[in-house]
């Protein structure tokens, strides 16, 4: 059964085939019998998960299920979950039990869906390979020496080891795709405002978005109907109708008109990504797509605008940890200047302190035209190049790394190098625009990932799009070596 | 654009991070290089370019001011490191 979608098990559970308490008691034997080589959860809610599966069970009897009744699922160590430890990968917030709900977590509690536990991530979602949780890398599961990518590493590592059919996520930079690419699994980041985060820890507000992390682009769907919606506790949530993202999955492609930046495909790519990428397009072409080539002519300035953005915004929302009304706080602090330094130089890591000061020094006085400013600026350049190309294509492909999955360690001398990893990625944050990431092939025994880039509020087109190709091919599918064959 | 030591001090303190003295020269050469690479903006013109908060141009939305929550002071002080009578428990500020 570890090997069946999200929407194969609610046929099982429909069907009668097993309970959601036997699904969730197999997929809780699993974690616990196979997770110390991966180190994905940071939590395992074994009590609460079960409670859960038993309601989801009796409101079957009761002919009240729903389309996710009774689905195991994971989230993400930054939904906060209520009366389960919420700790964000930091030993911050290490003793942190969250006393509320994110929206997140209360849609999937009243769609029926059963959380599993918690995942591992990099610290307060700054990281592209896991290794700046408190709690240890996540390690990834096509080969444990390699990471899994991140921030939502753990997320990834337990869907592509079959840990879980289904995880949440949260995407700021690629922290939802990149991660997906690395471990062959499926991501999809919503347009921004899609998805609420209420109760999500914030990094960057103006980056930041929740989405579904699956097998399939059918779960991403399925997934995506129980999460997107309006919330009035986000101020940045938007007002808008949401779709059944299921409804147009079979759509046919024939038509599509796909742009190829000429900028994702400079020589420096890495030939492996290259070659399966352009297998990927050819296999579109193939369902009866037309492909142009676009440019993205300021892709080059993403990182730079980003690494003003995203650490400004990180040194104002975590100005909130200071020792006084949650999270870690020092022993015997002096004064309270003393308190807030030590408290907050114990309780974050070294990435965290870097993007924290990256941010304090960019806001400061005399600095704020230079850096903030001017970031802003070219973000709206940036988000202009998507409007422009998206009026002549239907959607944007290209891959979503520059390089499969690295080896752990490989990169954490230098932060520069591992910021390099999402420049695929981190511009669709910049733009607010959703992205997908779908297994398209494997080099050297790691998954590959093909970016799919939509207009606003299109994510019922990416997760069409995906959805037909892997009616067509088989990536999503395959399986890292020692899973294949673990059936219970 | 480089920093110095004592730059990388003032930021330090400016954020309430307590840094170790060892670790200031690498923090100093990584903050360094972060900015040398975000220096590539500045070859840019935007002189007519309006910055970009929110991607959707959105603006904030407006509620009647009115209470809309209940007291759950109890249940979010249990979080807290120290609380007494209802009150977040800090240091000593006035002498």
């Amino acid at each position: 059964m570890f090997d069946k979608t999200l929407a194969e098990l609610a046929k099982g559970l429909d069907a009668g085939d097993y309970s959601s308490v036997e699904l969730t008691e197999a997929y809780l034997g699993r974690i616990n019998a196979e997770d110390s080589r991966y180190n994905s959860f940071i939590s395992v809610t074994e009590e609460q998960a079960l409670a859960q599966a038993k309601a989801a069970d009796a409101q079957r009897a009761a002919g009240n299920a729903g389309a996710f009744t009774g689905l195991p699922m994971a989230h993400k160590d930054i939904f906060c979950t209520e009366g389960v430890k919420t700790s964000c990968g930091s030993k911050m917030l290490d003793n942190f039990i969250a006393p509320y709900n994110a929206t997140v977590v209360q849609k999937f509690n009243a769609a029926g869906a059963v959380c599993l536990g918690k995942t591992n991530m990099d610290e307060f979602a700054m990281g592209s390979s896991n290794e700046n949780s408190f709690y240890g890398p996540a390690r990834n599961p096509w080969n444990t020496d390699c990471v899994p990518g991140g921030s939502s590493g753990g997320s990834a590592v337990a869907v592509a080891a079959r840990l879980t059919p289904a995880a949440t996520g949260t995407d700021t930079g690629g922290s939802i795709r990149q991660p997906a690419a690395l471990c062959g699994i499926t991501g999809i980041k919503p347009t921004y405002g899609r998805v609420s985060r209420f109760g999500m820890i914030a990094f960057a507000s103006s980056l930041d978005q929740g989405g579904p992390m699956t097998r399939t682009a059918e779960d991403a769907a399925m997934m995506l109907n129980v999460m997107a919606g309006f919330d009035p506790n986000d101020s940045t949530s938007l007002d808008r109708e949401v779709p059944d993202y299921t409804a147009d999955l079979s759509q046919p492609l024939k038509g599509l008109k796909i742009g190829l930046p000429k900028e994702y495909f400079s020589s420096e790519l890495n030939p492996a990504i290259a070659a399966s990428v352009e297998a990927a397009i050819k296999e579109f072409e193939a369902l009866g797509a037309t492909t142009k080539e676009i440019s993205l002519p300021n892709t080059h300035l993403a990182v730079p605008a980003y690494y003003i953005i995203a650490p400004s915004e990180a040194s104002s929302n975590l100005s909130r940890f200071d020792g006084v009304r949650y999270g870690h706080r020092c022993d015997d602090p002096v004064d309270l200047e003393d308190m807030y330094k030590r408290s907050r130089g114990e309780g974050f890591g070294d990435e965290v302190k870097r993007r924290i000061m990256v941010g304090t020094y960019a806001l400061s006085e005399g600095f704020y035209d230079a850096y903030y400013k001017k970031a802003q600026q070219i973000r709206r350049l940036i988000r202009q190049d998507f409007i422009d190309a998206l009026q002549e294509v239907d959607v944007i492909m290209g891959p979503t790394t520059p390089h499969p999955a690295f080896k752990l360690g490989e990169k954490t001398s230098n932060p520069i190098d591992m910021y390099m990893e999402d420049i695929f990625t981190l511009s669709l944050n910049l733009a607010g625009l959703p992205g997908m990431s779908v297994p398209c092939g494997n080099t050297e025994g790691l998954p590959i990932g093909l970016q799919i880039i939509g207009n606003y509020f299109a994510e019922s087109k990416l997760l069409n799009v995906a959805h037909q190709f892997q009616q067509a091919t088989d990536w999503h599918t395959k399986t890292p070596n020692g899973i294949a064959g673990e059936e219970s | 654009m480089s920093l110095d030591s004592t730059d990388v001090q003032k930021i330090a303190h400016l954020a309430r991070l307590e840094i170790n003295d060892a670790d200031i020269p690498e923090y100093t050469q990584n903050l360094s290089n972060i900015l040398d690479l975000v220096d590539q903006m500045q070859l840019v013109d935007t002189a007519n370019v309006e910055p970009l908060a929110n991607p959707l141009d959105a603006v904030q939305r407006l509620r009647i001011d009115e209470v809309t929550e209940t007291n759950q002071r109890d249940k979010l002080q249990t979080v807290a490191p120290a609380v007494e009578l209802g009150l977040f428990q800090v240091p000593k500020v006035i002498e």
